[in-house]
């Protein structure tokens, strides 16, 4: 049944998700990870929409597009300003505000 | 069912090799094969408004910004995934498996809700009619909160990006 597969799926590219963000040090990617992330939440909305024959978990999909679009672009644009400073995407040679 | 295993084991590959390939390109490009997939199983679920809205937005525009980004930005290729920090590391790999476990155990445990609603669509089940009453009716203050959002979002990546005269 496809309202009991779906989440699971969902489960799996959540945590694939969530390990690229701990794992991988260009913040390009871990900003992509975290999309990967807001996707797999989009799915448990869509289906769990399609179970409940209720439309407000797409109007919460539409909710995380949003965010997820405003997300993107201003954490691109600070990756930006900072390899414009440091010539690095790296998240390790960020550390000005780390304790 | 067949097809939509299939698109699933498309797009746990994917996921897989966006966390694991080294080069930030192919990571996009298969970020957006990912997209596609739960564009693809958006379709599966009435859900056709956003099956358009997934790819022009997200497979389109976003996308876009971070193959733009990532071409301008002209990065290396990793040396190693978090050389130093093992602890991290470890935890990410020991923490992802128990995630799915804690998330499937969850979802085995609610039970099954699917036989209590038996199949009875509106008849404009996940069109953009029936998502546009939705939002200008019941979630409007939400909808101008999230234009608000946006206009802040966009005046912020105009700030960040800007170059500074000196």
């Amino acid at each position: 049944m496809i309202t009991s597969f779906l989440p699971l799926v969902a489960a799996v590219l959540f945590a694939i998700g969530a390990i690229g963000v701990l794992i991988r040090r260009n913040a390009i990617v871990i900003l992509m990870c975290i999309e990967l992330m807001l996707n797999a939440v989009n799915l448990t909305f869509a289906s769990y929409a399609y179970e409940l024959r209720s439309m407000a978990g797409h109007v919460f999909i539409f909710f995380v597009m949003t965010v997820a679009a405003a997300e993107a672009a201003v954490g691109l644009g600070i990756v930006i300003a900072v390899f414009r400073k440091r010539q690095s995407a790296d998240v390790d040679d960020v550390n000005l505000m780390r304790w | 069912m067949l097809v939509i295993n299939l698109i699933a084991f498309v797009a746990i590959f994917s996921a897989l090799m966006v966390v694991f390939h080294r080069s930030p390109m192919v990571s996009v490009v298969f970020l957006i094969v990912n997209l596609v997939c739960i564009a693809l199983f958006f379709l599966f679920l009435h859900a056709q408004f956003l099956f358009a809205i997934q790819i022009i937005v997200y497979a389109g525009a976003i996308m876009v910004l971070f193959v733009f980004v990532v071409m301008l930005l002209n990065l290396r290729k990793e040396e190693e995934l978090l050389p130093g920090w093992r602890v991290q590391r470890a935890l990410a790999y020991l923490g992802g498996p128990l995630l799915v476990g804690a998330l499937w155990t969850a979802l085995w445990r609610r039970g099954r809700s699917s036989e209590a609603f038996p199949g009875s669509f509106g008849s404009g089940f996940g069109t953009a009619e029936d998502i546009g009453q939705l939002l200008f009716n019941d979630y409007l203050f939400q909808f101008e909160a999230a234009s608000v959002l946006l206009v802040v979002a966009m005046i912020g990546a105009v700030v960040l990006a800007r170059r500074k005269e000196s």
